[in-house]
C-alpha cells in the first residue's frame, strides 16, 4: 500500500522514482498510467481528474513496463517506424526478427518505441535495465530531446542517472 | 481498431502453426468417430451433424490459451491497453482475429468432413450455413473465457471449463438446424444468440482483460 504520495509535474520535468525493492514503484507507475485503479486520493491532469476513462488518459501515456512487450515473430522495423531506430543504435537491424535481439537491444527497441510514440508523458519502469553505458547515454540524450520538446518523464531506476532539474522521489 | 487487427493477424499469420494444429485436429477428431463407429453410412449420416459441430467447437478452443496469454505475459497487454483503444475494442478486435485465423479455417474444411461422415449433399449447406453464427459465437464466448482466466495458474484447464457449459445452447440449435426437417427456427436462434453474444461477449472480455492488468 503506498500513502502519503504527493507531487506535481510541470512540462519539461522529469520525477525519478527511488525505492528498494518492492516499495511500490512500479505499482505507482501503473496507477499514474490508469492501468491499477487508485484506493484514494486524486490524479490530476491540468487541473482535471486525469483518468476519468482510460482511453483519454492513455492517448498522452507512453508506457514502458519491466517487460519489453516485443514480438519475437515480427522483425525490428515492424515494431516502431524505422526513423526512430536510429536513436537507440538500432537501424542495422530493422529487418530482423526480434527474436534474434539481446535482451539489451531489445529494451532498446522499447526505448524506440517509447521516443516514436509522440505522447506528451513517458512512463518507464526501470527504463535502463540491461543497457550497457553507451545505451544509458543514448537513453538519457532521448529524454533530454523529449523534455526540451516540452514532454514529462516519470521514471523509476536503480541505474544512476544524472539528468538536469530532476525531481527524485523516495518510496 | 483495423491496425490492432491487421497487426495481430500478421502475428497469427507468423504463428502459423495454430491454425494448422486447430484444422489437423478438427479433422483427426471427426475421422476417429468414423472409426468408432463403423462405416456404416446410415450410422455416419446420422451422427454427422453433431460430429462436425464438436469437432469444430473443440478445435476452436486449442489457440484460446495464446490469444491473451503471450500478450500477458510479454508486458503487451498493458501496451493494448494503453494504445488508446477501448479494452471491449481490444476484446472484440482478438475475437475477430481468432475467427479469422480459426473459425472460419473450421469452416471452409468442414465440408470435406462432413462429405467424409457420409452426410447427404442437401445437408451440407445448411452445416455450413449454422456453422457461419456458430463458430463466430464460439470465437465471442472463447475470447471472453480467456479473457477471464488470464493470468489464472490453471488458465488452459478454466478455458474449456468456461467456455464449453456456455456453448451448448448454440451446440444444440446449430447441429439441430441441419438434422431437423424445418431449419429456420434453430437458424433464428443461433442469430439471436450471436445479436446476444456480439455485444455482451467482448463487453465482459474488456472486463476481464482490465482486471488481469490491475
Amino acid at each position: 500500500m503506498l500513502q502519503g504520495i504527493d507531487f506535481t509535474l510541470s512540462e519539461g520535468g522529469m520525477l525519478l522514482l527511488r525505492g528498494r525493492n518492492g516499495a511500490g514503484k512500479s505499482t505507482l507507475l501503473r496507477a499514474l498510467a490508469g492501468l491499477t485503479p487508485l484506493a484514494a486520493g486524486e490524479l490530476l491532469w491540468a487541473e482535471e481528474p486525469a483518468v476519468r476513462d482510460l482511453p483519454s488518459h492513455a492517448a498522452r501515456i507512453a508506457w514502458l513496463g519491466h517487460l519489453d512487450a516485443v514480438k519475437p515473430a515480427l522483425t525490428v522495423a515492424e515494431h516502431v517506424p524505422e526513423a526512430a531506430l536510429k536513436p537507440v543504435g538500432l537501424e542495422k537491424f530493422a529487418a530482423l526478427p526480434a527474436r534474434f535481439l539481446s535482451a539489451g537491444q531489445k529494451r532498446r527497441l522499447a526505448i524506440a518505441r517509447v521516443a516514436a510514440s509522440g505522447r506528451k508523458l513517458w512512463l518507464l519502469d526501470e527504463p535502463t535495465t540491461g543497457l550497457d553505458a553507451a545505451s544509458v547515454q543514448r537513453f538519457a540524450d532521448l529524454c533530454t530531446a523529449h523534455r526540451e520538446a516540452g514532454g514529462m518523464i516519470i521514471a523509476s531506476t536503480h541505474t544512476p542517472l544524472e539528468l538536469k532539474d530532476m525531481q527524485v522521489l523516495e518510496l | 481498431m483495423i491496425a490492432l487487427i491487421a497487426r495481430e493477424l500478421k502475428l497469427s499469420l507468423r504463428h502459423g502453426a495454430d491454425t494448422v494444429a486447430a484444422l489437423l485436429f478438427f479433422i483427426i477428431a471427426g475421422t476417429l468417430f468414423a472409426f468408432a463407429v463403423g462405416p456404416s453410412p446410415a450410422i455416419l449420416a446420422g451422427i454427422a451433424a453433431g460430429v462436425v459441430w464438436v469437432c469444430a467447437l473443440l478445435a476452436a478452443l486449442l489457440p484460446l490459451d495464446r490469444l491473451f496469454g503471450a500478450d500477458f505475459e510479454d508486458g503487451t497487454l498493458d501496451l493494448l491497453l494503453l494504445s488508446g483503444l477501448s479494452a471491449y475494442e481490444v476484446a472484440f478486435a482478438k475475437t475477430v482475429v481468432h475467427w479469422l485465423t480459426t473459425g472460419l479455417p473450421l469452416l471452409l474444411i468442414a465440408a470435406p468432413l462432413a462429405v467424409m461422415l457420409r452426410m447427404p449433399e442437401t445437408k451440407i449447406p445448411l452445416l455450413l450455413l449454422s456453422l457461419v453464427p456458430g463458430t463466430m459465437i464460439l470465437s465471442l464466448l472463447g475470447t471472453m473465457a480467456a479473457a477471464v482466466s488470464l493470468g489464472a495458474r490453471r488458465a488452459a484447464v478454466l478455458m474449456p471449463l468456461i467456455t464449453l457449459p456456455l456453448i451448448i445452447p448454440a451446440l444444440i440449435f446449430g447441429a439441430s438446424a441441419v438434422t431437423t426437417a424445418h431449419p429456420a427456427a434453430p437458424l433464428y436462434m443461433l442469430g439471436a444468440m450471436l445479436a446476444a453474444a456480439l455485444p455482451l461477449a467482448p463487453l465482459g472480455a474488456g472486463t476481464a482483460l482490465r482486471a488481469a492488468a490491475e
